[in-house]
């Protein structure tokens, strides 16, 4: 049957931009999970896992984050909720580095701060995603 | 391009750790000033630059004498001298510890441009001058099909050698240019993982013992307490058995071993952590105290708590012992030898310690042989500086040290591992060992100590 669709909404986020953005969360969370493990536990292993994870989230974080800047370059409104989205992602990118680093120290040396920003990051994409997911249809595309 | 990606990198780290500061001179002696522990986003890094001598040399004192010896050979790292003055060179690179974290990589891929690319040797070559006109004009090789062998030790006909997994020997007698055979095995030596796979070795004065120096696993624990049995070490080992027992614990990465004459007290160079700063954790020299805790990974220097390592252990804080020596923070002594009068008059009584240079330190640091000197049979004094021009004024580096060995005939022998070349020092108007001068007093070092250095 026939659909008539408003154009607006027909700009839906694409859908390979919203696997990369969905894909943030989980390795993101994982980094929570196991620096909380390795807190209060002393098990190195969850620490080498939380190091990984992290890593893992910044090549999704990264690669959402330079989507949604040529989305916003695009974009016929370059402000309001798609530019909130993009400099959200952008700060779980550069929190997120940081927290890279500071999983580059050794053994205890990545507490307290490691699993402070990973929360904190971990938190920052679950609301850039929820952002990205319910904005993303208003930007026009020319 | 592998060279922009570099600098990239580089700078980035510049960036990440200017809140470092320029580190200060770094202290020496037997009760250094240690500084409070920092860590900037990533460690200080400067990783050595490497380039060939050309017509350069390294620089040793006036008067005296510096002659490569053998070059071209497959990384050197330790050397014995035989009776007959042959000299046997271990050459070899060890470690095969897998990149646990994203870390491991990256420090790996940049920690590799500061050392050489030449293929491991894993065989000990013989060097004679047959002629004693200072130039070895015979190569052997010894033996063959080794496992990166580190530590040689010669005693009661028994040439002994510390492969990265095992402890071996060969029969010796006097003129050998080749082992008879494949060696036998004394005893294992704990090798998984190897991050620190350096065995250091030096043989009791009787040759009843043998001791062996066995590095850490990690830096400071990050592989896991359990990767740390039988490491951070140095292992009695019974010459005729081959059973072992701990001798010393808590001496983070003991990569030379030495016993001193006339009271044939054990002696070690020991690498201690990093990522504290540039100014800590002091590398350093000490005598060895059978039974004694030296701190790692709980503490360093004594009762210095370092607060990466969890659990905690207060009780092991309490007993560890501090050290008798510092050399500096980051130099990483790889060498020791106890000198003797045959080495000139200032360098008479006390010990060489080859020193690897820094990686881990925005200004780089070691890079040269030093002379510790000692009175009573304990370091007194400042180092002095024996080889030097292994960095380079430009900022090349044209060689590392590591391995350092007296010929009681009067020379050093210098191995460095990132030219493939043995030096030899020798000092001015050498004589025969038979005509070797009478020990002189206590040498004093020219200039004043450094402001730091405790009256002793």
């Amino acid at each position: 049957m026939a659909v008539t669709v408003n154009e607006r909404s027909a700009r839906a986020i694409q859908p390979f931009h919203a696997v990369l953005l969905a894909a943030t969360i989980p390795p993101f969370l994982g980094s929570l999970l196991s620096d909380i493990a390795y807190a209060s536990t002393y098990e190195i292993q969850w620490i080498n896992f939380a190091a990984w994870l992290v890593a893992g989230g910044m090549v999704f974080t990264g690669l959402a984050l330079l989507w949604g800047l040529v989305d916003l370059i695009r974009a016929d409104r370059r402000r309001g909720r798609p530019l909130i989205y993009v400099l959200l992602l952008l700060a779980t990118f550069v929190l997120g580095l940081i927290n890279s680093f500071v999983h580059a120290r050794d053994a205890w040396a990545t507490m307290p701060e490691g699993l402070v920003l990973s929360a904190i990051v971990v938190v920052l994409a679950i609301l850039a995603t929820w952002l990205g997911f319910s904005s993303l249809r208003v930007g026009g595309i020319k | 391009m592998k060279f922009s990606y570099l600098s990239t990198t580089m700078a980035l780290m510049a960036l990440l750790t200017a809140c470092d500061g320029d580190p200060a001179a770094p202290d020496y002696g037997s009760n250094p000033q240690l500084p409070e522990q920092e860590r900037g986003l990533l460690p200080s890094m400067k990783i050595a630059n490497p380039a060939p001598w050309g017509d350069r040399q390294p620089t040793v004192p006036e008067g005296y004498n510096i002659t490569a010896i053998a070059t071209d050979l497959g990384i050197p790292r330790q050397t014995l001298v035989l009776p007959n003055g042959d000299i046997l060179v271990a050459e070899g690179r060890g470690g095969s510890a897998p990149a646990l974290r994203p870390k491991d990589v990256i420090a790996g891929f940049i920690k590799a441009k500061g050392t050489t690319s030449v293929k491991s040797g894993n065989r000990l070559t013989l060097l004679r001058d047959g002629n004693g006109d200072g130039v070895y004009e015979e190569r052997t090789v010894f033996a063959d099909n080794l496992n990166a062998p580190y530590g040689l030790a010669l005693v009661n006909g028994q040439l002994y050698v510390a492969n990265q997994d095992a402890l071996v020997r060969f029969s010796y007698r006097d003129g050998q240019t080749r082992a008879e055979g494949p060696p036998v095995k004394v005893t294992d030596l704990p090798s998984e993982i190897n991050h620190h796979w350096t065995k250091a070795l030096a043989a009791s004065a009787d040759g009843r013992f043998l001791y062996v120096g066995i590095g850490s696993n990690s830096n400071i624990t990050e592989r896991g307490l359990s990767a740390e049995v039988d490491r951070a070490m140095v292992w009695q080992v019974d010459a005729q058995t081959g059973a072992h027992k701990p001798y010393a614990t808590g001496l983070r990465n003991p990569t030379a071993l030495a016993i001193q004459p006339g009271s044939g007290e054990l002696w070690a160079v020991v690498n201690e952590r990093d990522e504290l700063g540039p100014n800590l954790v002091p590398d350093y020299l000490t005598s060895v105290r059978e039974g004694g805790f030296y701190g790692w990974p709980y503490s360093y220097w004594g009762q210095n708590v370092d607060p990466r390592v969890r659990p905690q252990d207060p009780q092991k804080v309490a007993s560890a012992i501090p050290p008798d020596y510092s050399l500096g923070s980051h130099v990483a002594a790889l060498g020791l030898a106890f000198s003797t009068p045959a080495m000139g008059a200032q360098f008479a009584d006390g010990v060489f310690v080859g020193e690897h240079g820094s990686w881990n330190r925005s200004v780089p640091i070691g890079y040269k042989v030093v002379f510790v000197p000692f009175r009573d049979g304990a370091p007194a004094g400042p180092p002095i500086d024996f080889v030097t021009g292994f960095l380079g004024e430009d900022g090349n580096t044209y060689g590392r040290p590591v391995g350092v060995t007296v010929d009681p005939r009067g020379a050093l022998i210098v191995a460095d591992d990132l030219s493939n070349t043995v030096w030899r020092i020798t000092p001015p108007q050498q004589s025969p060992a038979a005509e070797a001068p009478p020990r002189p007093s206590t040498p004093t070092p020219a200039g004043n100590p450094p402001p730091n250095y405790p009256p002793s």
